[in-house]
């Protein structure tokens, strides 16, 4: 028996991460409370440069590691992704965990380690790996969302999302154990070969993966935790969950179902069309009478995680590109806005009632702008990124003959127009509230900027961009 | 005598059942967090009898990976639960209700 082959050139991503996660933990430990700052420094360097390998390095569709991990076209564009989206979220995080007196180092480290987990799902070509990926993306942020460990709320978001969390994982596990039984093995080459004619017991496990996913997605009808998990948690915590659990939870979805269960597509298409339509209309309903903006935020993510899901079901080369351009438009638009609510503060707590921004477009111009320019693209209107990553997934589902999803998909878009323009609407008329100040920063300031112009060049020349996600078509072939 | 695997498939459908059973009934976040324990159990369970039938290495594998993660969420899982019975004194999930949506 000969070992596997251990290439480790090829995890240098994901080893720049963990090495970084690491250094930025233990100097938290040796440097002085008030010194930390070079952390946020050292946390944004090892993003970059993990950023630019995973652009770099090749791509091969042969799996290394005895069949664990592959870093293929679809690895790169959702590493890259959530890279961009760990850059962003640092840039935006860092001012308020100074500000709150939160632990620095462990912050910055928990963001980083979640960050692999999403990195390792999207590279993983086994079930095992896949768990292992999402359980190092899960459990730092149940500790994230509890990270203002006196703020009751903050300690009940966690808790809740710890069980719901763990219950999910229970579900996922369970789905494993039955497709390792059904087909012998956990690699996804064998789940391939064994969709030709499943078993009962490999049925029994997609039912049960799907479960412990859609969890994880907070898709409808395990969504139920999310919006209390997103208004209770510190909110560049909120922020950053909301993206990269959505990374992880959909590089998941096209491992497993575009990728691996291609043969079976008939019939989970069917059952994730009716979910995606169920999450559209629930998330997007349930949206219109939110008075927080973390809680409209929180519906929000999960109607796009139904917008998202139109483009697993088209099951097509297109759909996986969609997914993937939808999850870069996404990244930017959810945390501009995010970045907007963070530049304010209500006597030192979170501005997170819509009537915070009453006003504000005349009180701070350039903050209203970017804020609609976000409202505008999260309703999916042009010129903007969220405009084309619609078009582009229901033009997908259209072309799989899923025209029903894409129906759905149009109309709730339309309902969601209304609800993200009435906090635009907003920030344009009344008096602001005295009580309602700036706490901004040039950290968040350049997020913001970032963010507002990767929804602008996104939504106008997306060309470089489509091309770079168009090579996640490859990996269906 | 050899005891069947579908012996052993039943007991673990049965013990993961009785683990979602006690998450949704029980009201203790400790109570509920061990009912959790016991469906990834029932999860370790599947593994080795099909990894026994199968005589897959792999099987046996996960389980190890399973108690891994299992013990890293329990020290996470054991110090949200303390840092709320420390502010609250209760660990009560009915009682932990400032979020309602």
């Amino acid at each position: 028996m000969t070992p596997p082959a251990i290439d480790l050139r090829s995890i240098i991503p994901e080893l720049v991460i963990a090495a970084t996660a690491m250094a930025t933990m233990v100097g938290g430990l040796f440097l002085p409370a008030g010194r930390q700052h070079p952390l946020r420094w050292l946390a944004a360097l090892g993003t970059v440069v993990a950023l630019g390998t995973t652009l770099a390095a090749g791509s091969s569709s042969s799996p290394a590691f005895a069949g664990m991990y592959v870093r293929d076209t679809l690895t790169r564009v959702l590493q890259a992704t959530a890279l961009v989206a760990v850059l962003l979220a640092q840039w935006l995080s860092g001012d308020y965990v100074e500000r709150m007196r939160l632990d620095i180092g462990e912050y910055h480290a928990l963001v980083l380690v979640a960050a692999l987990g999403a990195m390792l799902m999207a590279a993983s070509s086994d079930l095992i790996m896949l768990f292992l990926g999402l359980e190092t993306l899960s459990i730092p942020l149940y500790v994230l969302a509890a990270f203002a460990r006196t703020d009751p709320r903050s300690q009940e978001a966690g808790l809740k999302y710890f069980l719901l969390g763990a219950f999910g994982t229970a579900f996922f596990l369970y789905g494993i154990a039955l497709l390792f039984g059904a087909t012998g093995s956990t690699g996804f080459q064998a789940l391939a070969e064994q969709a030709h004619a499943p078993k009962t017991f490999f049925r029994a496990g997609v039912a049960l993966l799907t479960i412990g996913l859609a969890f994880k997605a907070a898709v409808v009808p395990f969504h139920f935790w999310a919006p209390d998990v997103y208004e209770g948690a510190p909110l560049p915590t909120t922020a950053y969950m909301s993206v990269i659990a959505k990374v992880g939870a959909f590089a998941a979805f096209v491992r497993v179902y575009m990728v691996a269960l291609a043969a079976l597509a008939a019939q989970w298409s069917t059952a994730l069309a009716a979910i995606s339509v169920l999450t559209m209309i629930v998330g997007n309903v349930a949206a219109l009478r939110q008075t927080s903006i973390k809680r409209l935020l929180a519906y929000s993510s999960i109607a796009h995680a139904g917008f998202i899901l139109t483009g697993v079901v088209a099951g097509s080369p297109a759909g996986a590109s969609a997914v993937a351009f939808y999850l870069l438009a996404y990244t930017f638009m959810t945390l501009g806005a995010f970045g907007v609510v963070l530049m304010l503060h209500r006597r030192g707590e979170e501005a997170d009632r819509i009537a915070d921004l009453t006003g504000l477009a005349w009180r701070a111009p350039a903050l209203g702008g970017a804020m609609t320019l976000f409202m505008v693209s999260l309703a999916g209107l042009p010129p903007t990124a969220g405009f084309l990553a619609k078009f582009y997934v229901f033009t997908a589902a259209l072309d799989a003959g899923q025209t029903g999803v894409a129906v759905f998909g149009v109309l709730t878009s339309v309902v969601s127009a209304y609800y993200y323009l009435r906090v635009a609407y907003t920030m344009f008329t009344g008096q602001p509230s005295e009580d309602v100040g700036f706490a901004g920063g040039r950290w968040v300031t350049a997020a913001l900027v970032a963010a507002s112009a990767g929804v602008l060049v996104l939504g106008i020349f997306p060309s470089r961009v489509t091309a770079f996600v168009q090579q996640v078509g490859q990996v269906l072939r | 005598m050899t005891v069947p695997i579908s012996a052993y498939l039943a007991l673990s459908a049965l013990l993961f059942v009785l683990g979602i059973t006690g998450v949704l009934l029980r009201r203790n976040a400790l109570v509920v967090f061990m009912s959790i324990e016991l469906m990834l159990n029932a999860v370790n369970l599947t593994f080795v009898a099909f990894a026994r039938q199968l005589l897959a290495i792999e099987g046996q594998l996960a389980v190890f990976f399973v108690v891994l993660v299992a013990a890293v969420e329990v020290v996470v899982g054991l110090a949200i639960i303390i840092a709320i019975f420390r502010a609250r004194d209760t660990v009560d999930i009915d009682d932990v209700d400032l979020l309602r949506g």
